[in-house]
């Protein structure tokens, strides 16, 4: 067995590592003690799921070259371009499509569809990605550690990457770098109340081409529940069963 | 046995010890107190904060991290905490009348976090300006109080 | 000057000498390397990724792909453990404690080069405290910091005399622990239904195999080098064992390449990732083909086999180091290649023109950032186990294995 006899060498190396061991675990305790997290959210005056934001895209009225809804975003958001295209945050963007059949193309804007049933939320291992309770899919940059997991879950590319150090951001719309962030239906204006809609809608119908047609998909009179009930209508990869809150025509 | 070497030697170390440490108090021991507390400038609007001062200093941090979540997760927004209504009130102008951001050496919140040693990371993301009333329209009627009237433009070029 | 030794058994332990200016000058390598990772750490954290290829198409790179290999031999390094307290094999009695360190040295590795390559690592306490079960990424987090201590553990019972009876029962845990944590490993690819590369669940079973064929050929590799650098005589029926067991890890990720693959082929849906794949992905069919598949499988399956060289350690270190190299290309081609291939967004419809690189393959030039959070990792993962190993008695002393 020859444990009787032991050196003084181990019996004091042991004895240094039981004391860092336990010196490590009382500092350890003494940190988390002076730590304080986020308390739970209060429920007066928050929104709730008697409304769900969506929006309904017309890819026949959408103008080719036209960039009026991408422009608006970037100007609403403060979102600007650091000369690298690949790593440029784009909340939203047109993409001109070919049918491989009959060659007819389309152009549209693609943006976060807002999904009811989100991946994006399902792999956020901090819960940052979540789903409001009025349909809009958002970033809580506070928990947000920047892991990128959800773009990689995203069907639609839909989220960006803050790749460098940010300034001058809008009051309304805080970014930075580090954090994943997306299209969120333009929220602090939907917070306000007042009528406003998302900046890209509200450009496009400036413009007046009126290809994006927002509104509450719960209330049967809105602009958008409307032209869903009377027009046909379709989401984008339908076949995931994600049940967006963006819908499109005449793709 | 512990032996006189070793109980001098850490008397000694002790007593080094509390004099360097008192170094930042040596200043006030003096009778000069100007260097030993942060000087916090005056907001420039209203006549109170929106909570005692005693009771900001102790939970400011608690009042901001539980407004960000019903901000974030519920959509309320101009509640009496609202970050945004800090620095429309507590925010400085230079001589052209521009904003100086909230986290500038000596301004507003770095005076206190600077002294303190403590870092925070919110005007990362968050805006350290009051907002602009400019060419994007209408402000939100949350941003639109009288202490946002006040014109700005940025002061920070790089970081 | 006595070295220290505890026992087991019959089986005495010690430290290593680590006296030599060789053993040294590893050491002083090794941190040197940690040190350029930390430096590239800071600058990805002072100013932001841009200094690194990895952008808002390829999200994951270089640092991952290193990340997920260390993660993956770690689990599959306790082999030797497992095989010595879960299946009773005593010829790995004495390897046990060296198994154990060096699935934990990797997996902290491959956990720092996660953590620093983090948007916001400042913000790891709130991934410790703040998790949405639903999340493959939380499970692990879980998963990867519960293996820490349970091996840690495990090395408690094995090292501390009193504690020996606990040995089978903590051994056979960490057994299944690591078969949940590959699993889990392999599923946070395989539950992105987006990506035509991943969205299957046999990527769990198909990464259980890859760990236990990487961490194999590291933990053989790690027995050859210390053995052999401390002067200390190595069992060659462990090494016949070990070759052998190789032998069938890799066969085994063969078959679950194959069958992944096979599976994608068969169905129209997946047969444009596939296309691009094995045929026309310029750098990654050569990685594919050349690399995971001559190289770390074809090849080492020869040299283990064939008469010449299956008796031969220095042709089975070969072997493995072939292995490892096949490792990392093959999760090159995984998570890189899987990024690659652009998203089928409007099924039927070809994109014409995006600002966002939509419906183009994408092309990934990593940057030195990359590289060197990447190695320092891998450092930091040997200098973890050449450390312990000094400080306390991994080592079985010459003649004392049974």
């Amino acid at each position: 067995m020859g444990g009787a006899r032991k050196s003084l060498a181990e019996q004091s190396r042991r004895h240094f590592l039981a004391k860092a061991g336990a010196a490590a675990a009382v500092g350890l305790a003494a940190g988390v003690r002076f730590m304080d997290f986020p308390k739970a959210r209060a429920a007066t005056g928050a929104v709730t799921d008697n409304q769900r934001w969506g929006m309904l895209i017309d890819a026949n009225k959408c103008a080719d070259g036209c960039t009026a809804c991408v422009q608006a975003c970037n100007d609403e958001h403060g979102i600007q371009s650091h000369g690298n295209a690949s790593t440029d945050a784009q909340w939203i963007r047109k993409v001109r499509l070919r049918d491989k059949a009959g060659g007819r193309e389309s152009t549209l804007p693609l943006m976060c569809q807002h999904c009811e049933e989100p991946p994006c939320v399902d792999v956020c291992p901090t819960g940052a990605s979540f789903r409001r309770a009025d349909g809009i899919v958002l970033v809580d940059k506070h928990s947000c550690i920047g892991c990128r997991y959800c773009m990689l879950a995203c069907p639609y590319k839909a989220r960006s990457f803050v790749h460098e150090n940010l300034s001058d951001q809008k009051p309304w719309s805080p970014r930075g770098k580090g954090t994943v962030e997306s299209c969120n239906l333009c929220v602090h204006r939907l917070d306000e109340n007042r009528g406003r809609i998302p900046a890209c809608a509200e450009r496009c119908e400036r413009e007046g081409h009126r290809a994006i047609v927002f509104g509450d998909l719960n209330d049967p009179a809105s602009p958008v529940a409307k032209a869903m009930r009377e027009q046909q209508s379709e989401e984008l990869r339908a076949d995931f069963g994600l049940n967006t809150g963006i819908r499109y025509q005449n793709i | 046995m512990i032996k006189a070497p070793a109980i001098i030697g850490l008397l000694s170390g002790l007593v080094v010890n509390v004099a360097i440490g008192m170094t930042p108090w040596a200043t006030a021991l003096a009778g000069d107190n100007s260097t030993l507390l942060p000087v916090i400038p005056p907001a420039l609007e209203g006549e109170q904060c929106v909570e005692p001062t005693e009771v900001m200093r102790r939970d400011h941090m608690r009042f901001l991290l539980h407004q960000r979540d019903e901000t974030v997760h519920s959509g309320i927004r101009g509640a009496k905490h609202s970050l945004v209504g800090c620095i429309a009130c507590h925010a400085q102008s230079d001589a052209a009348g521009a904003a100086i951001p909230v986290n500038a050496e000596g301004q507003f919140c770095e005076s206190c976090h600077g002294f303190a040693g403590v870092s925070m990371d919110c005007f990362e993301c968050h805006a350290s300006v009051p907002a602009r009333q400019q060419a994007l329209g209408t402000l939100p009627r949350w941003m639109s109080s009288p202490a946002v009237a006040v014109a700005h433009t940025s002061a920070r070029g790089a970081d | 000057m006595a070295t220290a030794h505890n026992s087991v058994g019959s089986i005495r332990f010690s430290v290593i000498e680590g006296r030599g200016a060789a053993f040294r000058a590893l050491l002083v390598g090794l941190v040197l390397v940690v040190a350029a990772g930390l430096w590239a750490a800071h600058r990805m954290q002072a100013e932001g990724h841009m200094v690194t290829g990895m952008n808002n198409q390829i999200v994951w790179g270089i640092p991952h792909v290193f990340a997920v290999f260390l993660i993956v031999a770690a689990s599959g390094a306790l082999n030797g453990a497992s095989l010595s307290s879960v299946m009773g094999r005593t010829l790995y009695a004495p390897y046990a404690r060296l198994s154990a360190l060096l699935a934990i040295a990797l997996l902290l590795g491959g956990l720092a080069i996660i953590t620093l390559d983090l948007g916001r690592p400042e913000r790891l306490m709130v991934a410790l405290t703040h998790f949405n079960f639903t999340s493959v990424f939380a499970w692990n987090v879980l998963l990867y910091s519960g293996f820490v201590l349970l091996a840690g553990w495990y090395l408690w019972t094995l090292m501390e005399r009193r504690m020996n009876p606990l040995t089978k029962s903590v051994g056979t845990t960490l057994f299944a622990w690591r078969l949940a944590l590959t699993t889990g490993t392999g599923l946070i690819f395989g539950v992105l239904v987006a990506r035509q590369a991943y969205d299957a669940a046999i990527m769990a079973p198909l990464f259980i195999a890859m760990s236990l064929s990487f961490g194999s050929a590291a933990y053989t590799l790690l027995l050859f080098a210390v053995f052999d650098w401390s002067g200390r005589p190595l069992d060659e029926d462990l090494v016949q064992s070990l070759r052998r067991l190789l032998i069938v890890f890799v066969i085994a990720v063969l078959f679950f390449v194959s069958v992944f693959h096979a599976g994608k082929l068969y169905a129209a849906e997946y047969q444009g990732f596939e296309h691009f794949l094995l045929l026309d992905g310029g750098a990654l069919t050569w990685l594919f083909w050349a690399g995971q598949i001559v190289a770390g499988s074809l090849l080492p399956l020869w040299l283990m086999l064939w008469r010449p060289t299956a008796r031969s350690r220095p042709w089975l270190a070969a072997a493995c180091v072939l292995v490892l190299l096949g490792a990392l290309a093959q999760l090159y081609v995984i998570i890189i290649g899987g990024q690659s291939y652009p998203l089928e967004i409007f099924p039927g419809k070809q994109v014409i023109e995006s600002s966002f690189f939509d419906g183009a393959v994408l092309h990934y030039q990593p940057r030195l950032p990359e590289f060197l959070l990447a190695f320092g990792g891998v450092a930091m993962a040997l200098l973890i186990v050449a450390l312990s190993m000094k400080v306390l008695q991994f080592l079985p002393r010459p003649g004392s294995a049974d």
